[in-house]
């Protein structure tokens, strides 16, 4: 029982007219390929607040987006949030004093992690940990601040 | 083929669901990797998938069209309309696309199919293939069944597409909204392993179910002629229930 020819062609027709559609959308209407390449490696780094900081925000240096958030776990010991970056093995060679602040986007946007590049001649390797990091502005905080003009302790700069 | 014994009615719709599950198991049971199996396959291809395509490209473009209107119409109230094809990419390629997409298929393909089988039952085509020792659920149930789970994706696909379209023609071309914000909101908001990938599992899943109701119907309808009205109406009815169960399921597991 063959099918016609042109069964088989109006068939192939559609298959490929699918397919077409399906490498369309994920390269013009999803973010495939603008993903970091296999090539990254992983930092990490504690921060006392991240405030709403999700996981897969993008990582900037200079506003550039260098990698994205990949987990954000907490230290059951220290109560520090533990942020690990998957940065983009283009950017190697990021000084090992480097900073990192929680920041955001506009006035009420979306958070990311600033990395502000710090002078020390060695470079972040795999698994390494950024230790001056700076814990998300919270506008809560800062309005009662404000209001009770306490000078409580400062917020946290400088974490181990 | 015996007819089964009637169970207690309330446990009818739980022996439904079993006599589907084993028609399922007899069926990729039936399975053999032949060049037969692939041509009627391909076959089948052409008339659930090819022939749905027209009403899936319209349906799908003028959802696009109404779902960049209704966005619009909600965001401007925040300044925020250039939020707006993020929007409908998340919604569609999560929910809308895959689930639209299976409710016209199973309208579309899925009453044909059990239709057809259905008259091959009342013709007794069925009976005389069994007589033949030709496995009617290999040669009839099984290609049916694997075109809908190959097209049911790929019209998903195409109806994203089109309803991506229709969403720029009614914000870019008719709204003014600038394209280039346009794209970039899309391809910075809709992410390939979530939503894009996501969305495709489950258009495969409910292409799956459409196909498997719509065969189990067609082959054990009545043989006269209301058994096969009954067995499309069924097919419909099932379908887009289990559509939306699954849905549900899938979005509240695997998300």
């Amino acid at each position: 029982m063959r099918a016609n020819y042109k069964v088989e062609l109006a068939s192939g027709i559609f298959l490929l007219l699918g397919i077409f559609a399906l490498i369309w959308l994920a390269t013009r209407a999803t973010d495939y390929g603008k993903e970091l390449g296999d090539e990254a490696y992983y930092v990490s780094a504690r921060f006392t607040n991240v405030a709403d900081l999700k996981d897969r925000a993008p990582v900037k240096i200079g506003g550039v987006t260098v990698g994205e958030i990949e987990s954000i776990t907490l230290d059951p010991l220290s109560f520090e949030a533990v942020v690990t970056m998957r940065l983009d093995q283009r950017f190697d060679e990021i000084p090992i004093d480097s900073s990192a602040s929680v920041l955001t986007s506009g006035v009420l946007g979306d958070r990311y992690i600033g990395l502000e590049p710090g002078g020390d001649l060695e470079v972040l390797q795999d698994g390494d940990e950024l230790f001056v990091t700076q814990s998300a502005v919270v506008l809560e905080q800062l309005v009662s601040k404000y209001l009770f003009n306490t000078r409580s302790e400062p917020e946290a700069e400088d974490e181990p | 083929m015996a007819t089964p014994v009637d169970p207690p009615a309330v446990l009818a719709p739980i022996s439904q669901a079993g006599r589907i599950g084993l028609f399922l198991v007899r069926m990729l049971g039936s399975l053999r990797p032949q060049p037969s199996l692939l041509l009627s396959t391909l076959q089948q291809v052409y008339l659930v998938g090819a022939r749905s395509l027209v009403i899936i490209m319209i349906c799908g473009f003028f959802v696009g069209m109404v779902l960049a209107l209704q966005a619009i119409n909600a965001l401007e109230q925040f300044g925020a309309s250039d939020q707006v094809s993020l929007l409908v990419g998340k919604s569609l390629f999560r929910e809308l696309g895959p689930v639209l997409t299976a409710l016209l298929f199973a309208g579309r393909a899925g009453t044909s199919v059990a239709a057809e089988i259905g008259l091959m039952r009342a013709t007794s085509q069925i009976d005389a293939m069994e007589l033949m020792a030709i496995d009617p659920v290999q040669r009839i149930a099984l290609p049916r069944f694997l075109a809908g789970a190959v097209s049911v994706p790929l019209l998903t696909a195409m109806f994203n597409a089109l309803a991506i379209l229709g969403a720029v023609v009614f914000s870019i071309g008719v709204m003014g909204l600038d394209a280039g914000i346009f794209w970039s909101k899309l391809q910075n908001g809709v992410y390939f392993q979530e939503d894009f990938i996501g969305g495709i599992w489950k258009s495969l899943v409910f292409g799956g179910l459409v196909s498997l109701v719509a065969v189990y119907f067609g082959f054990h309808a009545k043989p006269t002629g209301a058994g096969v009205g009954t067995a499309t109406t069924n097919t419909v009815v099932l379908s887009s229930v289990l559509i939306l169960v699954f849905d549900f399921i899938m979005t509240s597991f695997f998300t």
